[in-house]
């Protein structure tokens, strides 16, 4: 392809947060009029790049060439004016304003004084973008009264407003339904047809083979490589994504199996769970994989009590349980480590020692009293063991830093002596060393003896740590793998809905 | 938590004690009845009565809630007392009786918020009303005068030279600090207010102890209307209008934050004193009261700047 067929090329990106390096001399470029899906695996790069373009984040060093033209785009305006718009997975509309106002929010056309809004002009141009994309909705619909997949109409109808001529869609299909997925994959066709260049990032590789026309992977920041979608297969981008050798990052104890600690029969809730059945067995790590919105994190809830379940059974250590709170989760020695620790995990105005200390503060107090010096000895001893750095017990939480926050997580759970410990994407945004030693210590549980289910959507990790791999896909279990049968291309195949070793 | 006190906090305390001295020495240049021992006495016994409120007041900010309906639990536990009393219940029993009721409705007002899941705001201002209306249908708006001298010793009597609303707020303001500070309910309290999800996921049972504090909120408002009557000798229905405004300013005046989590009594104490000697000195100084609550408002933004600016 000639360079002029580009309407954009981003030339030898570089981009670097501390500690890592996000995009490394990444080229992309894209021609006018094409669906042009992105691809790669959690942190590989995907939405910094995206980020770049839209100008939500400044780069380091490279060029970006817009029609011909190098340009420097500074904000998201700036990136607007340049005809660049970007769909966020999390919709970004006003739930309780109208189609119309929503599309032209902030831009409304002016009445014949100032302040006051040409409404009749407002509608009569919203219906116009509207049938562009061949949508029959009234632009006084509230936002609110809309399916999902409407609304992203609406989204996209607010980018065509703005002239847009690029369109970047972040994981468009993670909430729709399969038949709403169709109505998009029309509408991206339309657009397409229209001279519209469509940028799709997705996890779902069908979805990539079905809608895009060509593909570009990136790995760990670096650009792997580009094809058209016609000369390529599946198995061919799956291994481009996933590429790396094991190394000897995760350092594995084989530990023998033992009695079940934690029976799980049919677990219902809604689309979320659609009978779930698992066994956990003492000293065993159960890695769980799937993509975002398998309902991986709703198992984890609803086995800790936070949701509650409309069917299903759970045993532990044998005995029948009901768990409807996490207080009766505990009882019975289950621990849960949060997806996110600031929001549902730390109590971060508070010191240490009362982070590590909250769970058992009821068996460390005499008449409602705690004894403080004991709870500082236990908190201390913890802070020794997991090598929290921290310059006193009485350092405010915020103040720490990820692997250290996290560590603390897991210092209260580790203080009740839990059964189970249920952890929830244990290593998210922390460096390497703390992921190292975090790794390390569940291994050491399981040693003890006790039973891990780890969530996790690094696939090196969920193999690297792992006994047996369970895969989620649409709230059910769809595959399941030993240790020593999982690949990681075994899995993305299993979690993206291709052939699995499915039950 | 008195274990966790940075030394921002510590900062923010200290501007607040400059601002007390600074408001008692300038009342002091401008009047010369304001810095005697009567008068001190004065303002620490006018102060009793929002100070006890404030104290339950802290607990409930510091979950991150509110309670709208402590001036009217007040009004409506003051009038049923008076009447047992008039019916010749013994002190003792219509005292109770009075404080049972306080944390009844505080109770009802915790269960709207947790099993209601009603906001906070929403379910203590229909308490609100409701408890006023009950207080004004219950005495046919008609004032109960004439208690029994063994209640009025709550409001009027000493012990040796201290007034005995003195001794009772002083005991409330310390076992209020105890609690907070060196209990597992207080530690709970700030957890709760610092990240109830959190919270919620370490095990703490969030619903009991989130109706503890509105509880121990309409129980304390109960008992700060008993010392009121009994120094009055009257119950009003309409005894305690306004008061959450003064017991809320108290609070936020001393630091602790609407957001919850961070704060305590400490500072309400001060918050408390502040509001008292200011309503002294303007009294003292003969400033219209239509100005005094002027002045209040500025000095309460001027409060919360200072928080800011600490922060």
């Amino acid at each position: 392809m000639d360079h002029d067929d580009f309407i954009l090329r981003m030339e030898q990106i570089c981009k670097r947060f501390p500690g890592v390096q996000a995009l490394d001399n990444v080229t992309f470029r894209v021609a006018r009029g094409e669906i042009h899906a992105l691809v790669g695996e959690n942190g590989a790069g995907k939405s910094t790049l995206m980020k770049i373009l839209t100008g939500a984040i400044p780069r380091d060093s490279g060029q970006i060439i817009l029609r011909g033209q190098e340009i420097e785009i500074d904000s998201p305006g700036r990136a607007q004016q340049l005809g660049i718009s970007m769909i966020h997975q999390e919709l970004a509309l006003i739930p309780y304003l109208n189609v119309g106002q929503n599309i032209y929010l902030g831009r409304e056309p002016g009445g014949p004084l100032p302040g006051l809004i040409n409404w009749p002009q407002l509608y009569s141009q919203a219906r116009e973008q509207l049938a562009r994309l061949n949508m029959d909705l009234d632009p006084l619909t509230a936002v609110a009264d809309l399916p999902i997949a409407q609304q992203q109409m609406v989204e996209v109808a607010k980018a065509l407003s703005f002239n847009a001529d690029i369109i970047v869609m972040d994981e468009p299909t993670s909430a729709l339904t399969e038949r709403e997925t169709e109505t998009l994959f029309e509408v991206m066709r339309t657009l397409k047809a229209q001279g519209v260049t469509i940028i799709f990032i997705s996890h779902r590789l069908e979805e990539v083979f079905e809608v895009a026309d060509r593909v570009t992977v990136l790995r760990d920041g670096r650009l792997i490589g580009v094809a058209p979608i016609s000369e390529v297969s599946m198995d061919d981008v799956v291994r481009m994504m996933v590429g790396r050798e094991l190394g000897e990052m995760y350092p594995k104890q084989e530990v023998s199996r033992q009695d079940v600690v934690l029976r799980v029969r049919g677990l219902t809730r809604g689309n979320d769970l659609r009978g779930v059945s698992l066994e956990l067995h003492r000293g065993e790590i159960l890695g769980i994989a799937g993509l975002v919105g398998a309902g991986r994190t709703p198992l984890a809830r609803a086995l800790f009590g936070i949701d509650p379940v409309e069917r299903g059974e759970i045993w532990v250590d044998g005995q029948p349980a009901r768990i409807n709170s996490p207080h009766a989760a505990i009882r019975l020695g289950l621990g849960f480590v949060p997806e996110d620790r600031k929001e549902q995990g730390l109590f971060l105005g508070m010191a240490v020692r009362e982070n590590i200390t909250i769970g058992i503060l009821d068996r460390f107090s005499v008449l409602g009293f705690p004894r403080f010096r004991e709870l500082d000895r236990l908190a201390e001893s913890y802070v020794r063991q997991l090598d929290i750095r921290t310059p006193s017990l009485r350092q405010r939480m915020r103040n720490l830093s990820g692997g250290n926050q996290q560590k603390v997580v897991i210092a209260r759970w580790l203080t009740l002596h839990p059964k189970v410990l249920i952890l929830d994407e244990p290593t998210r945004g922390i460096d390497v060393g703390a992921k190292a030693e975090i790794h390390a210590l569940m291994n050491r549980l399981a040693g003890e003896g006790v039973g891990i289910i780890m969530i996790s959507s690094e696939l090196p990790e969920i193999l690297g740590i792992s006994d047996r791999i369970l895969v989620m896909r649409q709230g059910q279990i769809v595959g399941e793998f030993s240790r020593q049968e999982a690949t990681q291309d075994a899995i993305m195949l299993c979690a993206a809905g291709g052939k699995g070793n499915a039950n | 938590m008195g274990s966790t006190r940075s030394l921002r906090s510590y900062l923010q305390q200290f501007g607040l004690v400059i601002a007390f001295l600074l408001l008692a020495l300038t009342l002091t240049l401008l009047s010369n009845r304001f810095l005697t021992v009567s008068n001190a006495v004065n303002v620490l016994r006018q102060s009793t009565i929002n100070g006890i409120i404030a104290v339950g007041m802290t607990m409930v900010i510091l979950t991150a809630g509110i309670d709208l309906s402590v001036g009217s639990i007040l009004g409506l536990t003051a009038v049923v007392t008076a009447d047992f009393l008039q019916r010749g219940w013994p002190v003792g029993l219509a005292v109770a009786a009075g404080l049972v009721l306080g944390a009844v409705l505080g109770l009802i007002n915790g269960l709207l918020i947790t099993k209601g899941r009603i906001p906070p705001f929403i379910a203590t201002l229909g308490m609100m009303t409701l408890a006023r209306g009950l207080a004004l249908t219950y005495t046919q708006g008609r004032p109960i005068t004439g208690l029994p001298a063994g209640f009025r010793f709550l409001g009027a009597g000493f012990i040796g030279p201290v007034p005995m609303p003195i001794v009772i707020a002083v005991l409330v303001f310390a076992t209020g600090y105890l609690l907070l500070a060196r209990t597992r309910v207080g530690e709970y309290i700030y957890a709760l207010g610092n990240n109830p999800t959190a919270a919620r996921f370490s095990g703490i049972p969030t619903q009991r102890y989130i109706t503890l504090v509105y509880v121990i909120s309409g129980f304390l408002s109960a008992l700060a209307g008993m010392i009121l009557v009994a120094r009055l000798d009257s119950a009003q229905p309409i005894v305690g209008q306004g008061y959450e405004f003064d017991a809320i300013a108290a609070v936020v005046v001393g630091g602790t934050s609407f957001a919850g989590g961070e704060g305590g009594l400490g500072g309400t104490l001060l918050g408390v004193l502040i509001i008292a000697v200011l309503n002294n000195g303007l009294n003292l100084l003969n400033v219209s009261s239509f100005y005094e609550q002027v002045v209040k408002g500025v000095v309460i933004a001027l409060a919360l700047l200072l928080h800011r600016a600490a922060r």
